[in-house]
């Protein structure tokens, strides 16, 4: 079981810091969600832990400094899904997610008969096995989710690392996906760090929110605690109406509200924001 | 629960030996072809005696005379053979550049081989001395030399150019060092008019053997840099992801780039130095096998190199027979059926 500890956490782009300073901590077997608005750093923080671009401050996988490790250590470890990954044309689903399998596979080397039998549990936990020999750039968004998300289960890291998993499917199928994420994660013991866009969704189903604005946390606690009216506008630029949770489980809803007519939107921060009408 | 069909074969390529067996009839075949086409007849029971005798502990009387023995092995035989590992190391070449660069059109010619190598002969030609008398013959080194340093001019200038990963910078840096490259080809050539001639079959490529010298001369390359391709066949199919996931998953993909990009580029350029510059077999061989069989590279690696090789032996045995005994230049047939039936191809794969 492995927690994820960032302290003191910062990232810079030819000189200008996009991560300032931030410090995180994810337990061992839950879920954290990143929120925040466009450009706040939630992707460029999850490519720091991945190890693909450079960071100063230290990140810690399990008590280890992951400075330290080598690529293919840290990949046997932590799990990364890109916002848009990419699908190469022609290749099969079950290709895909033998993809996955690489970082156990010498580096000159093929997948050995262990690799397959991952590969197979894999695909029938996610109930995929008819797709096996489908073209992976054939399938629909919700079944392009699940063997995006088999190809990291395939990794086998105990830490899974998502960019926004569910940004480009229906309400039905984020749903799902989540449920799934959720549900893996209790049955093979995942710790999740998940940047999700919609904030309602980011409550129900994260045990922590993390909030960050221009690189920094502003932010840190239960869904119930993050997400406030005010702090939305503030660093959304967003007027939205939050719902407490009526379920007793204190998971609020967060509905985006219509300025009324005449008004003018705040807009906070970066102005390429601000939306016409 | 038993599991259904599909998994089970997971992740293997599927009919590996039913492939493997096709391909090996096809290079067979026309390598057969190749060595029994030509102005001398010669007959298939007496090659095939011929060939047989060759076997150790075998004695085969093929009933062949001095001369068409000498016709069969020293021209016939050695120039199918040069064809085979030529055409296959140009499609296997051209396969390992789309992967590595994630670009259909990408192949060595692309990124500086061509241009490289053709000022390198062109230079050859012009100013060194008549090569006639030298036991080593300068232009092959001289193409080889320019091929190589072409490609390492874009590599460097492409890396240096930008910091971002995008693999675009390094194709345009190849199409710009190209262009420069040909400029200054095409200058030297204008100052030298009495060798235009010779330079221009060099650019169409030829096959003309001298014995068994040009096959000894790159087959060591073909070797070493096949090996090293097959070697990278998986890495290519993680690379496809890109090369944010591939790092992701372990792969130092610039690295990777690097070794695929070198072993290809000595390969080619050794391929270039003894017969030109023959275009299209390294796009349209792969292509061809992409679009029928599936895009892993375990698969298309292997089998750009035997079908390479079985398209330019038999490209090279229409461009010595259609007028003979004038030869075409056999990068005018390599486009002429090449293309059409690539096409064709194209066609068929988007209809399905």
């Amino acid at each position: 079981m492995r927690d994820l500890r960032l302290s003191d956490v910062s990232v810079a782009y030819n000189g200008r810091k996009v991560i300032d300073g931030v410090d995180i901590s994810v337990p061992a077997l839950s879920w954290v969600a990143l929120i925040g608005p466009n450009g706040a750093g939630k992707s460029t923080l999850l490519k720091a832990v991945t190890g693909l671009v450079d960071h100063t401050g230290t990140i810690e996988i399990g008590g280890r400094d992951s400075a330290g490790m080598s690529r293919r250590l840290l990949s046997q470890m932590v799990a990364f899904l890109p916002q848009r990954p990419v699908l190469p044309e022609g290749m099969t689903v079950a290709e895909y997610v033998a993809i996955g399998r690489t970082p156990y596979i010498p580096h000159w080397g093929t997948e050995s008969v262990e690799d397959r039998d991952v590969v197979v549990r894999v695909l029938t936990r996610l109930g995929l096995d008819d797709l096996g020999l489908r073209e992976i750039d054939t399938l629909s968004g919700g079944e392009t989710q699940r063997v995006v998300l088999a190809r990291a289960l395939a990794q086998e890291s105990q830490i899974l690392l998502l960019d926004e998993p569910t940004s480009a499917l229906d309400v039905g199928h984020q749903q799902q996906v989540l449920e799934l994420i959720d549900e893996l994660r209790l049955e093979q013991g995942l710790t999740v760090l998940a940047a999700v866009h919609d904030l309602t969704l980011a409550g129900q189903f994260a045990d922590r929110l993390v909030l960050l604005d221009h690189g920094e946390v502003v932010s840190d606690g239960s869904a119930e605690e993050v997400l406030t009216e005010a702090r939305i506008e503030r660093h959304y630029g967003a007027r939205v109406r939050v719902l407490a949770g009526d379920d007793g489980t204190g998971r609020p809803s967060v509905l985006p509200v219509r300025a009324p007519a005449g008004r003018k939107r705040v807009v906070v921060g970066d102005s390429s924001q601000e939306q016409p009408g | 629960m038993e599991l259904a069909h599909p998994v089970t074969e997971v992740p293997t390529i599927q009919a590996r030996p039913r492939m493997a067996l096709i391909v090996l009839v096809a290079v067979v075949a026309s390598a057969l072809l190749g060595i029994l086409v030509g102005a001398v007849d010669l007959s298939i029971g007496s090659v095939l005696a011929e060939l047989a005798d060759r076997v150790p502990g075998v004695e085969v009387d093929s009933g062949l005379s001095e001369r068409e023995s000498a016709i069969l092995w020293q021209i016939r035989i050695p120039r199918v053979v040069l064809a085979g590992l030529v055409g296959g190391m140009l499609a296997m070449a051209g396969a390992a550049f789309q992967g590595v660069f994630r670009n259909p059109l990408a192949d060595p010619y692309l990124l500086g081989v061509a241009a490289g190598a053709g000022l390198g002969a062109t230079l050859a030609i012009a100013y060194l001395p008549d090569q006639a008398g030298g036991i080593v013959s300068p232009l092959p080194l001289a193409a080889f030399a320019g091929a190589v340093l072409g490609v390492a001019i874009t590599y460097i200038l492409g890396r240096s150019a930008t910091r971002s990963r995008s693999t675009a910078t390094l194709i345009l840096a190849g199409v710009a060092v190209a262009a420069f490259l040909t400029a200054t080809q095409t200058f030297i050539q204008q100052q030298n008019t009495d060798t235009f001639r010779e330079v221009f079959a060099w650019i169409l490529g030829a096959l003309g053997t001298v014995g068994w010298q040009e096959v000894v001369l790159i087959l060591p390359y073909v070797v070493v840099s096949g090996a090293a391709l097959i070697l990278h066949r998986r890495l290519l199919d993680v690379m496809a992801v890109g090369d944010e996931e591939a790092e992701s998953l372990g792969v130092p993909s610039t690295r990777v780039r690097l070794a695929v990009v070198a072993a290809a580029t000595l390969g080619t350029a050794a391929a270039v130095a003894v017969s030109g510059l023959i275009g299209f077999v390294g796009i349209i061989v792969p292509h061809a096998i992409r679009l029928v069989l599936g895009s892993s590279y375990r698969l298309i690696l292997p089998l750009s190199l035997g079908f390479g090789a079985a398209f330019l032996i038999l490209a090279d045995l229409i461009a010595r027979s259609v007028l003979s005994p004038a030869e075409i230049p056999i990068g005018v047939v390599t486009a002429f059926f090449g293309a059409p039936f690539f096409l064709f191809v194209l066609s068929r794969a988007r209809k399905a």
